[in-house]
């Protein structure tokens, strides 16, 4: 296992690509997630307000 | 009109593209996952180190089939901008701003990994490479796209304008990509090329294609999942969006 | 305004540009004042040594001249469109394209012309040989016009924008690369002696290349910022 680790010496280099890819893979799933989300709460917001100002 | 016509025109109205896209979205979540997993066991545990660059190597199964995607993507946008600047249509729009977020992200991962890649091979973390240069001022004509487009404040007007931007892009990769390896060849400078046109062994291959697959379907999944955030966002005061959002909430 | 035949708008336009740009001609000075200023910093940056500054040299004026292309081309569109005589031209019943090539014409006659003429005694101040200064003004000559019809699509598109001219570069400067790759290294070559027909000749090809398609693009998008 630390063999496989340690990358032959290039652990300094093959790990970090690995994370990056790791990092925008999961932040281009995350961001319109969240953007989709915001959108959402603001829609529900605005009417729930309309719906109120009927009453 | 033929049954892929009549889906491609339907697909054409935001309700029925919003419900099938999130009907699709978790297939190419699944497929991707499978793919991905399956790549990395074949690129980290069964492909043998290369005899030159040792496990160093391994980079590749990152940088290459990211540095695809940065090519793909930005073709794809160029065609989605090209179908509506065309023929007006409204998802195809919201595809190309989608995509170049997207796209970006890979043209950034496939110079990090490359750079990563370069400072074992090449003592430098960066040399002026060929394909990093040409990767470099594709990442510029990608933020010059965002940026176009955030600095537009309708979004109508912004989808068009960066449609146009994209295929003006389409236009000149080609010619940018041909001066800079003609630049290149003249100083050349660095012996050893990262991914030289020596025959790959099919242990290495096989990741790398699956690796590609892999990212391909992860693009599906978010351009999709993206382009619904949008199209939510822009259809703001519709009936349809209203009649998600308290379907959402309920 | 139908009697009005299209090489007589087209001649009509670059008239009115050009007047216009002689009545600022104060004004005119400044890209090609940048111009040669720009190339003075190199030396003062990279320091006084005459095999390093020749070295240099071509990419240096090269770089500069990208600069000020860049500089004036903001200006390309933009008082047409505050006094919203751009519109009338979207109006009007001769293509677009021809009208911007007018209009692409009369800009780089005021703005890219100068630099050529300017650029010899660039070259001589950054000990640029004497055989290859004829190679750099047929490059100025045939590259300058490429950049300012790149450009217009950029100005174009950023138009309606009020910080228009930073995104302007962002836009196009990656679109440049090309027309510099082939210039300096069309300098470079002639400098040691050696004919540059391939490099001239692709730099002709992009000229063509650009006055095609470049007018119908840069139509499109005014069409778009003007909606």
């Amino acid at each position: 296992m630390n063999e496989f680790l340690a990358m032959g010496g290039y652990a300094a280099y093959v790990w970090p690509s690995y994370a990056l890819a790791f990092i925008l893979l999961v932040a281009n799933i995350v961001a319109p997630m969240l953007q989709r989300k915001k959108t959402v709460t603001e829609i529900a917001r605005k009417l729930r307000r309309a719906r109120n100002e009927q009453k | 009109m033929n049954v892929f016509m009549r889906w491609f025109h339907k697909m054409g109205s935001p309700k029925y593209f919003y419900e099938v896209s999130g009907k699709m979205i978790p297939w190419f979540m699944w497929t991707f996952i499978i793919t991905l997993v399956y790549g990395l066991y074949q690129g980290m545990i069964v492909s043998p180190p290369d005899y030159q660059q040792g496990e160093s190597v391994r980079i590749m199964y990152i940088h290459v089939p990211a540095a695809w995607m940065s090519m793909f993507i930005y073709v794809v946008m160029a065609v989605s901008g090209l179908i509506s600047l065309v023929w007006r249509i409204k998802m195809t729009e919201i595809f190309v701003i989608s995509s170049a977020t997207v796209g970006a992200s890979f043209t950034f991962l496939a110079l990090a990994t490359g750079s990563l890649w370069g400072k074992p091979m090449w003592g430098t973390w960066w040399v002026w490479d060929a394909r990093l240069t040409s990767e470099l001022i594709l990442l510029f004509l990608y933020l010059g796209i965002i940026a176009l487009h955030s600095a537009i404040e309708d979004k109508r007007v912004a989808a068009r304008a960066i449609s146009i931007l994209a295929l003006v892009g389409v236009v000149n990769i080609p010619i940018i990509h041909y001066s800079v390896e003609w630049w290149n060849t003249l100083h050349q400078t660095s012996s050893v090329t990262m991914t030289g046109k020596k025959a790959m062994s099919t242990s290495m291959l096989i990741p790398l294609l699956v690796m590609s697959v892999s990212f391909k379907l992860y693009y599906g999944a978010v351009v999709l999942m993206r382009a619904r955030a949008e199209l939510l966002e822009r259809d703001r005061n519709t009936r349809w969006v209203e009649e998600v959002v308290q379907e959402d909430t309920k | 305004m139908s009697t009005l035949s299209l090489t007589s708008a087209f001649t009509l336009l670059l008239k009115r540009d050009l007047t216009l740009a002689y009545r600022r001609r104060a004004e005119l000075v400044n890209p090609l004042l940048f111009f040669v200023l720009v190339t003075a910093m190199f030396p003062l940056g990279i320091g006084n040594d005459p095999i390093l500054i020749q070295k240099v040299g071509p990419g240096v004026v090269w770089v500069a001249a990208l600069l000020a292309a860049l500089l004036s081309l903001d200006a390309m569109f933009r008082s047409d469109y505050e006094d919203g005589s751009l519109e009338q031209f979207m109006l009007s019943a001769h293509p677009v394209s021809i009208l911007v090539l007018a209009k692409v014409l009369a800009h780089w006659m005021v703005t890219g012309l100068p630099l050529f003429i300017a650029a010899p005694l660039l070259a001589m101040m950054l000990n640029i040989p004497n055989q290859a200064i004829p190679t750099l003004m047929l490059t100025l000559v045939l590259g300058t016009p490429v950049l300012s019809l790149i450009g217009s699509v950029g100005v174009a598109l950023t138009v309606g924008l009020r910080r228009g001219g930073v995104i302007l570069s962002l836009l196009v400067l990656p679109l440049f690369v090309p027309v510099l790759i082939f210039a300096t290294d069309a300098v470079n070559t002639a400098a040691v002696g050696i004919p540059t027909t391939a490099q001239i000749s692709i730099l002709g090809a992009m000229l063509v290349g650009s006055i095609v398609l470049a007018p119908a693009a840069t139509a499109a998008s005014l069409r778009i910022s003007l909606s």
